[in-house]
């Protein structure tokens, strides 16, 4: 899974074609662990209808910062704004992670 | 449909749904573990697990998690990750409804675990993640030389407080009694700790938020209703847990404090289904004691089978 950084943020994330899910992580966090397995099969799941990136937050301080992220794993949906369209705080099971991405129009 | 009948169905993979499991398998009993997120449990979110017998310089939670599984899996166990929605215990076969599907079992080992406690304060939820947590060993090093409040006075609290002095200018803990419930062999590092500072016998009463980032807490005292306000830039919430029965709520007998009523056997008021782990009522909630409730379980479902 790409892990983004603030170099190619704009690139891969702001200015891609259709939505990208971010992962807000650490190596650190033990949640985040249990949670990258589901993302990779949500990813196999949805297929090109979503792109899912990480951002580990050691390295991409900046990022982290200006989303405001505070704990972790934080997800946050974008679409071509410069502002998330929705925002979740925690981790989840992959059948609630395709349910809450379609509730914010991912389908 | 016969054949779709599984002998065990485990509910939950953390250590006690996975010992469950293993054993189970170990006995020819075609078994399953339905497992919502990830392999663990509550055990998975532990940096270093030192007090599980075996591993000289403890062990990783995730890891041990995923050890536990794959341990399974050599004796044919499967998980399936799915968010069981609603059960049929007292139908025969036993019926476990996901989502997308229903399976079949003769038996059922629930081993649903327990969540963290909140505060219920109001705008606890809205604060989660700006500034309110759960979770120190996750959140902590957003916390760098900043200062914290950690409300708990019990093993977790006090494991909190320890590692976050690490990392924070300034620990306060905020405990409802005049001393800790915390195991003795804390106490010494706690001593040492210069940057961590009690407040007894008081209780969080409001969270103070700007910008709609935690600020601060407002603290009373149990003594003397005396009010002193804190401020903090986090707050962590460590004052126990709570069964996870949702699930089985109306079928399965639980105690007043919900957990559910299952002496060292582990069987339940329904023949055939078995609670183990932090779920069922008893002394000590340990990983070793899951496990160990785990093959109990198991011995009374091979029997069940018969």
């Amino acid at each position: 899974m790409l892990v983004v950084t603030s170099e190619n943020f704009e690139q891969e994330v702001l200015k891609a074609q259709g939505p990208v899910l971010v992962d807000f992580f650490a190596d650190w966090c033990m949640p985040c662990k249990m949670f990258a397995p589901i993302l990779e099969d949500a990813q196999e799941q949805l297929g090109s209808r979503i792109k899912i990136v990480k951002i580990n937050i050691d390295e991409s301080i900046q990022l982290a910062q200006k989303y405001r992220v505070m704990s972790i794993p934080t997800l946050k949906l974008f679409t071509g704004e410069e502002e998330p369209r929705a925002t979740f705080v925690g981790a989840m099971s992959q059948e609630e992670l395709v349910d809450w991405l379609a509730e914010n129009g991912v389908e | 449909m016969e054949n779709n009948c599984l002998d065990v169905i485990v509910i939950g993979g953390g250590p006690g749904g996975y010992c469950a499991a293993l054993y189970a398998a170990r006995a020819n009993l075609s078994t399953m573990v339905i497992e919502k997120f990830a392999p663990g449990g509550q055990m998975a979110t532990t940096e270093i697990v030192e007090n599980y017998p075996g591993f000289v310089d403890g062990i990783n939670g995730f890891e041990l998690g995923m050890q536990m599984k794959k341990g399974t899996e050599r004796f044919g166990v499967k998980t399936k990750f799915a968010e069981v929605k609603s059960v049929e215990l007292d139908k025969n076969p036993k019926l476990i409804h996901t989502a997308k599907e229903t399976f079949e079992a003769k038996t059922v080992i629930l081993a649903l675990g327990a969540f963290p406690r909140e505060l219920g304060l109001p705008n606890e939820k809205n604060l989660r993640g700006r500034g309110v947590s759960y979770c120190a060993t996750c959140d902590g090093m957003f916390y760098k030389n900043k200062t914290v409040v950690i409300v708990g006075g019990g093993n977790t609290a006090v494991a909190d407080a320890l590692f976050l002095a690490k990392i924070c200018k300034k620990v306060y803990l905020v405990h409802r009694r005049d001393e800790l419930r915390a195991s003795k062999t804390y106490m010494e590092s706690l001593k040492n700790a210069e940057n961590i500072e009690f407040i007894w016998s008081s209780e969080v009463v409001e969270i103070l938020e700007e910008d709609m980032m935690v600020s601060g807490v407002k603290v009373k005292s149990k003594k003397d209703d005396s009010i002193r306000m804190v401020s903090c830039d986090g707050i962590f919430v460590a004052i126990g847990n709570i069964p996870n029965t949702k699930l089985i709520e109306g079928q399965i007998t639980l105690d007043e404090a919900g957990y559910v009523l299952a002496d060292e056997t582990t069987q339940t008021n329904i023949p055939g289904v078995f609670a183990v782990g932090d779920m069922r009522q008893k002394p000590l909630r340990q990983i070793v004691t899951a496990v160990a409730d785990g093959a109990v379980a198991s011995k009374y479902a091979e029997e069940f089978c018969l």
